[in-house]
């Protein structure tokens, strides 16, 4: 069994990838979930012993978790249990919300956002968001890619076509709007909507981008273009996504976190958390059973 | 929290149990045919094949009800996956026991070349391992899957003396025994089948249970 799992772990580009690179201070010791002992690809994101509260309200208990550079993770888990509330500490948006408070550390690339040394909007640059609901600017298409361009400081007329042109095509929209860019964006279908705004952040260069249930609204022909979307831009980006469709989650992620009241219960390689997860309430969250 | 999809599981596992004691079935009746040189018996089984055939259609045809339908995940999918497979075993176990009432059938008018003494071992052999991969299945007992998996040495060499007596002591001193030999030879071979298909339900039966491979993973045990 263990070759078959080093053997796909090679053909995923998985093989020097490891979670256990994050040693926790305490709680859930991410070493002790038995894959393939692999190591030497620094992760891309590290949460290490992240605590988060919503006033006294405690929603994230000591986080350990990394994630793979170039690779898609997913989260999965009931409603509430703190999957969203966790992407959110990944920009810092969390910040947003008053009366919240953060422990423990988070590192891009090695740098702690949490410091007050790190700019938020930098941050934000780097590590992108795709909501559930899509949410184009009331403006025409060519001006919600540009925008964000714009805010940061970029003027020349040149770059900024070639910016959107690029970003749409990268968002798989281009064939369908690239005759209307100067048509409102809100007269666009939900499912381009959405792949409007991932356009919009790539347009801005990240190195992540955190999706949370982007397919939540969408029918299932739009849903398969996103997820289409989602395996082409891992290639270039760290994607992490929030989802609520186990078959989303197997469809398009390399590994699987699941969350249960603010604990992360287990991580690891998508295929083995939906065959054989280690954890009974894993399974009985997967199969339907819980209640 | 009750599902409806646990009441369909529960009720595919009772079709495969149908499907392993109509299987049993076929094997006890087929040898018992062989021993007694009874045609009509061994007919009977033959005849019987046919509602193996048909319960191996309706189970697959609801294996892939449930994952189009259901989209299972983990245990569920194991427990689905593993049902196809079963499925697929027992009815290969009813065609070598329609195998084995023909033999039975080609020598029963012939004088008896000797007396079963290895063919009966093997026989209940046979069926001891179908019937344990069976319960292993039924009851999720791993430790008893297992004990099928390590008795496939014990019927592999009640199938080698049976050959090396058919052949050393009977067809090379005597040409003429050939035409009652080769039917018990092949009579060994097919039971010897059957408990290779026990073995193989055994192996899935514990990556059932427990997500290990032991098939082609002997150290796995």
């Amino acid at each position: 069994m263990h070759d078959t799992l080093v053997d796909y772990d090679k053909q995923m580009g998985l093989e020097n990838f490891h979670p256990s690179l994050v040693k926790g201070p305490v709680g859930v010791n991410i070493n002790s979930l038995g894959e393939a002992d692999v190591f030497g690809l620094e992760p891309k994101i590290i949460s290490r012993g992240v605590n988060f509260y919503y006033g006294s309200k405690r929603a994230l208990n000591n986080i350990n978790i990394s994630f793979a550079p170039r690779r898609v993770t997913a989260i999965i888990g009931p409603s509430g249990c703190g999957k969203s509330t966790f992407i959110r500490l990944l920009n810092r948006m969390h910040e947003l919300v008053p009366g919240t408070r953060l422990e423990g550390e988070i590192l891009l690339d090695g740098l702690d956002i949490i410091s007050p040394a790190c700019d938020a909007a930098d941050l934000r640059k780097r590590v992108g968001m795709v909501f559930q609901k899509p949410n184009p600017f009331p403006k025409t298409i060519f001006e919600n890619i540009a925008y964000g361009l714009e805010v940061n400081g970029v003027t020349d007329r040149q770059v900024i076509e070639a910016t959107v042109v690029d970003s749409l095509k990268k968002a798989a929209l281009w064939g369908e709007v690239k005759d209307r860019l100067k048509d409102s964006a809100l007269g666009l279908s939900g499912g381009q909507q959405q792949r409007l705004c991932i356009a919009r952040a790539l347009a801005v260069s990240p190195e992540v981008i955190l999706f949370d249930e982007p397919c939540a609204s969408l029918d299932p022909i739009s849903t398969g273009k996103i997820e289409e979307l989602i395996l082409q831009l891992k290639k270039d980006y760290t994607i992490i996504i929030v989802t609520h469709n186990m078959q989303q989650a197997a469809r398009v992620s390399d590994r699987t976190a699941f969350f249960l009241m603010g604990d992360l219960i287990e991580e690891g390689r998508t295929d083995n958390i939906f065959k054989a997860p280690r954890d009974r309430r894993t399974e009985d969250y997967i199969t339907g059973r819980f209640g | 929290m009750h599902r409806h999809f646990d009441d369909e599981l529960r009720q595919l596992k009772g079709e495969l149990v149908r499907m392993a004691d109509m299987a049993q079935s076929a094997i006890t009746q087929a040898v018992e045919a062989l021993k007694n040189r009874d045609k009509a018996a061994a007919q009977r089984v033959i005849d019987s094949d046919v509602g193996m055939d048909s319960l191996e259609l309706v189970i697959d045809d609801k294996c892939l009800d449930l994952i189009a339908l259901h989209q299972p995940m983990a245990g569920d999918l194991r427990f689905i996956t593993t049902a196809i497979k079963l499925n697929a075993e027992l009815e290969r176990i009813g065609d070598l026991a329609v195998d084995v009432a023909q033999r039975a059938i080609e020598i029963a008018d012939k004088p008896m070349l000797k007396p079963l003494v290895d063919i009966p071992r093997l026989a209940d052999a046979a069926k001891r391992m179908t019937g344990q991969a069976i319960e292993a299945f039924v009851n999720s007992d791993t430790a008893l899957a297992k004990k099928v998996i390590l008795s496939d040495s014990e019927a592999d060499e009640l199938k080698r003396r049976v050959e090396k007596e058919l052949v050393y002591d009977y067809m090379i001193k005597d040409g003429s025994t050939a035409d009652r030999a080769v039917p018990l030879l092949l009579t060994a071979r097919h039971l010897e089948r059957i408990c290779d298909h026990a073995v193989s339900m055994a192996e899935d039966i514990v990556y059932m249970v427990s997500a290990v491979v032991v098939r082609h993973h002997p150290e796995e045990l």
